[in-house]
């Protein structure tokens, strides 16, 4: 299989036929669990994943008492792919969860300064990202679930300082749309949303955060590979021409 | 955004005194540790990195071995005393991510084929921290792994560098880590102008983040230069 793929990708083309700047099929569905706050799926190429956004009072960060906090949390469950084993978040999920707290946290997606309660009190915004099908391109999967389920999140009613699940008041104030675009390069070349085939193959890749306004908001190089500075810049660019394409489904 | 209490830059210095291109000082050695393959120290002003070499040694579990390659393993960890407020010694989230990247950005200059079936341990504490460290420990693992004799196809330089308000600066102190409007960690291999570690947060044009890059390459350079200088010191004292 290895070999194919890469007398494949040697000869600028991919096992399933698509060009090197084409995403597969993605297919985005919201509010999907009633009990979460805010809820997503994605599909993308085969990748599902499910971010659940849960609201929690909870007391603030002594360096910004005013603002509410993010927690971003994944986790791999043993029914996704045959390499993962039950235990504890590996450094995969780990790094996954903090990338896409990275992508919302820098983005100033939500605005944190609006989450606060009373002196003392905030509101914590949960994201649990659930990942139930390893087919390549999980980190975009991924933000794209986590943002999808934002957009739908309500803030509960609170009574006698007590969450009143069910009850809504009002939006979680979501100001940006960031997306994740991760670009892998081989022999010169460069591929966005790598399937899990080429994602065997392909060991230098960045991700890129970028923001409605282009602004980037999260770099992170993942794999063994290398780039040069002018990669860099030809990264970025695809980067932000392909983010425009992946809002527009959010 | 969190913001700093004071402001980070003041007619064009910084809050210890230093211009925005302007790196703080570095000291570097190696050999330290006596029972290890390869070590290293280095600060970059008051944070300080130890870093350990062990290997090429056996692998166990056998079912980690991999027939055509040799693994390299890092362990980033903060003492408890390095940071303001005692920092739990168990590893987090943030040291288990770093170690991920660094294990990436070391194994890229790492002739791995060299040692199939082995493993190349590299354990990384900071002793004091104030920004910039999961860099300071990369430039410490370099020189350590170097003077392991482990083989490589070139150092490896890393730097921070970011954005405090509309000006651009490198090798960010404590503060600058957390209250400045962007942030870059890079590794490189500075002869080849290779990339092997690239993670930045905050928010940037491209124009930005391709102006920082080039700042960047230019430190990084820098510290190639003293890493060299470093370890052909040692290894001229022992040979006499």
């Amino acid at each position: 299989m290895e070999e194919f793929v890469k007398e494949y990708l040697n000869q600028g083309k991919r096992i399933d036929g698509r060009g090197f700047k084409d995403y597969r099929q993605i297919e985005i569905k919201h509010s999907i669990v009633s009990k979460a706050e805010g809820s997503a799926f994605v599909n993308l190429g085969g990748t599902k994943v499910i971010a659940g956004v849960k609201l929690d009072i909870g007391e603030p960060f002594p360096d910004s008492p005013n603002e509410g906090i993010l927690i971003v949390n994944a986790e791999f469950t043993p029914l996704s792919s045959p390499e993962i084993e039950p235990g504890p978040p590996g450094e995969e999920a780990i790094e996954l969860a903090r990338i896409v707290d990275r992508v919302i946290r820098e983005s100033e997606a939500i605005e944190l300064e609006k989450l606060f309660i009373e002196n003392g009190k905030v509101w914590i915004v949960y994201i649990d990202l659930a990942v139930f099908d390893i087919r390549g391109n999980l980190t975009d999967a991924s933000v794209l679930a986590a943002v999808k389920a934002l957009l739908h999140t309500q803030i509960p009613k609170i009574e006698n300082e007590k969450i009143v699940r069910g009850e809504f008041v009002s939006k979680l104030p979501v100001v940006y749309k960031p997306v994740s675009v991760t670009i892998g390069k081989y022999n010169g070349n460069l591929f966005v949303d790598l399937n899990k085939e080429e994602e065997e193959i392909i060991n230098a890749k960045l991700v890129v955060g970028v923001r409605d306004d282009d602004k980037i908001c999260t770099i992170q190089k993942q794999g063994i590979g290398t780039f040069s500075l002018k990669d860099v810049e030809n990264v970025l660019d695809l980067a932000i021409e392909k983010s425009k394409e992946l809002r527009r489904l959010l | 955004m969190k913001k700093a209490d004071i402001p980070l830059i003041i007619n064009g210095r910084r809050i210890d005194g230093r211009l925005p291109e302007e790196i703080r000082e570095v000291k570097m050695s190696v050999g330290e540790i006596l029972n290890a393959d390869g070590s290293a120290r280095v600060s970059f002003g008051k944070t300080e990195a130890i870093v350990a070499v062990y290997g090429p040694r056996a692998l166990f579990p056998k079912f980690l071995q991999e027939s055509d390659v040799g693994l390299v393993r890092v362990t980033y960890s903060m003492s408890p005393f390095s940071v303001d407020e005692r920092k739990n010694p168990a590893p987090d989230r943030r040291s288990i991510e770093i170690s991920k990247v660094t294990k990436e950005a070391l194994s890229a200059a790492i002739f791995i084929e060299d040692f199939p079936k082995a493993v190349v341990d590299i354990y990384e504490n900071i002793v004091q921290a104030d920004g910039s460290t999961r860099v300071t420990a990369i430039n410490a693992a370099s020189i350590a792994l170097a003077s392991a004799g482990i083989p490589m196809k070139d150092l490896v330089a890393a730097c921070s560098v970011g954005k405090v308000g509309d000006i651009l600066i490198v090798d960010l102190n404590g503060k600058e880590d957390n209250y400045s409007e962007a942030d870059m960690a890079i590794a490189m291999m500075p002869s080849k102008g290779l990339i092997t570690l690239l993670q930045m947060d905050g928010r940037l044009t491209k124009e930005e983040i391709l102006q920082l890059l080039k700042k960047a390459e230019e430190v990084c350079k820098k510290i190639y230069e003293l890493q060299r200088k470093t370890l052909l010191e040692k290894f001229k004292v022992e040979e006499d």
